[in-house]
């Protein structure tokens, strides 16, 4: 078991827990991220066919459609959203949504940005902490 | 370590200290913010300011038009959303044009829109209607009275309308995501930030057309090609696109454009000697060096354009076109394509386009022919903000390829892509049938 500890830059405040979901393919959530499951559903995609729920969902970015805030906001209300995303930017589309979930729903989204180097340096499964600094530990079991 | 939390400065003239991140409001924003504007502008400010802290932005900007992709009826949240708004008594400050809803106000039943889900998206219909906005129910707003003019500040959602906007007609917006479009109409303000400065507008990546023939580059399907090829490179960069021997028209630009923000985040390009910001290759980079160069030749378009068909089968149920909605140029060139021809019984062939449009395609006498053929027309939505399609139509093929990008995922259908007389023929034929002149060897 190893552990390593990261410094991210936090974009919305919070605390989550967590198994990795870790792609270095950016993410439309409109045709990507199926709301009622918490699935992700471009085919096209790499981790087409993960459950991305309750998950620390790490893309580096989204792409595409404007409509992704909408479609993580449904996730979010619906209880099938990530427990946490991590990017290597701050992606204003991930944030609206947790904007927007606390003013409907009091239920922020925590989203931290990370440097590219330390982003590169997560993978699927590993177990990942995310505290209210921005500090990750994220443990990998071998 | 550099935090992300910025503080709200009271007034007008105090300094930020240097190097700090902070956002200074007008006294009209801590106006709204504070509830002094009614309770609607107070949330819609909220957000606004909340984001700008977000993105790091230093102050606002007035916008003088947006256009608002939330209309879309995804869920409940949504809903809620604007229903919270309309609630408050949420009134757009700017002239506002409205993005496609969930369904064909009028035609819905037609097809397999269940009646749950259609009470639930014209409840959302409403209350975006009711702000004062402009109810064009189009993803090509660009193509209605409403078309920004270079320089203009905006505030677009859709995709392909922001690529559109930015890039085709100058004018400036962030690529906005839905919900935040409607509270800078609300607002008037948008942060200052991204493709609002003009600094941020200057090319980044450099794609050089190599051997690419003329006769391909006038052709209509080498445009959604290119996009999804230069957006798949490009993801949330700039690209710059030169060696263009044709100049692409409105449309071919329209799809290009809608392409690459499908593939990528792609929200403004530039063509040199085409586009407006872009009338020498320095002036597209404002003189900076592109951070890479990527060569596009044909056998790497070819490659693209086999990636935009999703299905080994030539088995056809349905022809789809207009995403982004149809204009009245495109109507005029597919009417003589169809004009005394029958589509195959077992095919339906479907334009989604405005009811403006639409309007004009009637009044021009090309609707006619196209009925003739078999064609069925839907205005105010498209096959994926609308869970129109019946259940036995698994086989698509379209000209499009944001239909082409998003249909597998999003409707879980197969999907052929193709020129639109391939789109055509195949309709006749009643299975997939491509000329491949053009892309061969």
């Amino acid at each position: 078991m190893a552990e390593i500890t990261l410094q991210g830059k936090v974009i919305i405040r919070g605390e989550a827990r967590g198994k990795a979901l870790v792609s270095h393919e950016p993410l439309s959530f409109w045709g990507g991220y199926d709301w009622k499951t918490g699935e992700i559903i471009d085919r096209r995609h790499p981790l087409s066919g993960s459950i991305a729920k309750d998950k620390i969902l790490a893309v580096p970015f989204t792409r595409g459609s404007s409509t992704t805030t909408a479609v993580l906001l449904e996730a979010i209300r619906a209880g099938t959203a990530p427990a946490a995303i991590l990017t290597t930017d701050i992606d204003f589309f991930f944030a609206l949504a947790s904007v927007v979930a606390e003013e409907l729903y009091a239920a922020p989204l925590p989203l931290v940005a990370l440097a590219e180097s330390d982003f590169a340096q997560l993978k699927t499964d590993d177990e990942i902490i995310i505290r209210r600094s921005g500090q990750l530990s994220v443990i990998r079991r071998r | 370590m550099t935090t992300f939390e910025t503080k709200i400065m009271a007034g007008c003239c105090a300094k930020p200290a240097l190097r700090e991140l902070m956002l200074t409001l007008s006294p009209k924003d801590q106006d709204m913010l504070r509830g002094d504007l009614g309770a609607a502008a107070k949330m819609a400010m909220s957000i606004v300011v909340r984001m700008a802290e977000v993105a790091g932005a230093q102050e606002l900007l007035d916008i003088s038009a947006a256009h608002i992709d939330s209309t879309v009826y995804i869920g409940e949240a949504g809903l809620e959303f604007a229903e919270r708004l309309a609630s408050l008594g949420a009134k757009v400050a700017v002239p506002t044009t409205l993005n496609v809803s969930g369904l064909d106000e009028h035609h819905w039943q037609e097809w397999a829109v269940p009646s749950d889900w259609a009470r639930q998206a014209y409840r959302q219909m409403v209350a975006y209607q009711g702000m004062g906005t402009i109810p064009t129910w189009t993803c090509a707003p660009y193509q209605t009275e409403m078309r920004p003019a270079f320089g203009q500040q905006i505030a677009w959602g859709e995709s392909n309308a922001i690529v559109f906007a930015n890039s085709v007609l100058g004018a400036r917006t962030e690529r906005y995501p839905d919900l935040f479009d409607i509270c800078c109409a609300i607002t008037g303000r948008v942060p200052a930030m991204g493709l609002n400065l003009t600094e941020q507008r200057a090319g980044q990546l450099l794609f050089r057309l190599i051997d690419i023939p003329e006769r391909l580059q006038q052709s209509d399907d080498f445009y959604p090609v290119l996009g999804n090829l230069v957006g798949k490179a490009s993801l949330d960069k700039i690209p710059v696109i030169d060696g263009m021997e044709s100049h692409p028209d409105e449309d071919q630009l329209k799809a290009f454009g809608a392409a690459a923000a499908s593939s990528g985040g792609v929200a403004l390009f530039h063509m040199v000697r085409i586009t407006p910001e872009a009338q020498t290759l320095q002036e597209a980079f404002q003189g900076r060096t592109p951070s890479e160069t990527i060569e596009v030749r044909m056998d790497r378009l070819r490659e693209t354009r086999r990636e935009l068909t999703h299905t080994d089968s030539n088995e056809l149920h349905m022809v789809v076109l207009g995403s982004p909605h149809f204009s009245l140029a495109e109507f005029r060139r597919l009417a003589p394509m169809v004009s005394g021809k029958r589509k195959h019984p077992d095919v339906k062939f479907l334009v989604t386009s405005s009811r403006a449009m639409t309007q004009l395609a009637r009044q021009a006498g090309l609707l006619e022919t196209l009925e003739a053929f078999g064609a069925q027309i839907t205005v105010d939505t498209c096959i994926l903000t609308s869970p129109m399609l019946p259940a036995e139509i698994q086989n698509l093929m379209t000209n499009s390829a944001k239909f082409a990008y998003y249909t597998p995922g999003l409707l879980g259908k197969k999907i052929a892509f193709g020129s639109l007389e391939d789109c055509v023929n195949s309709a006749v034929a009643g299975e997939v049938v491509r000329d491949e002149s053009l892309w061969q060897k």
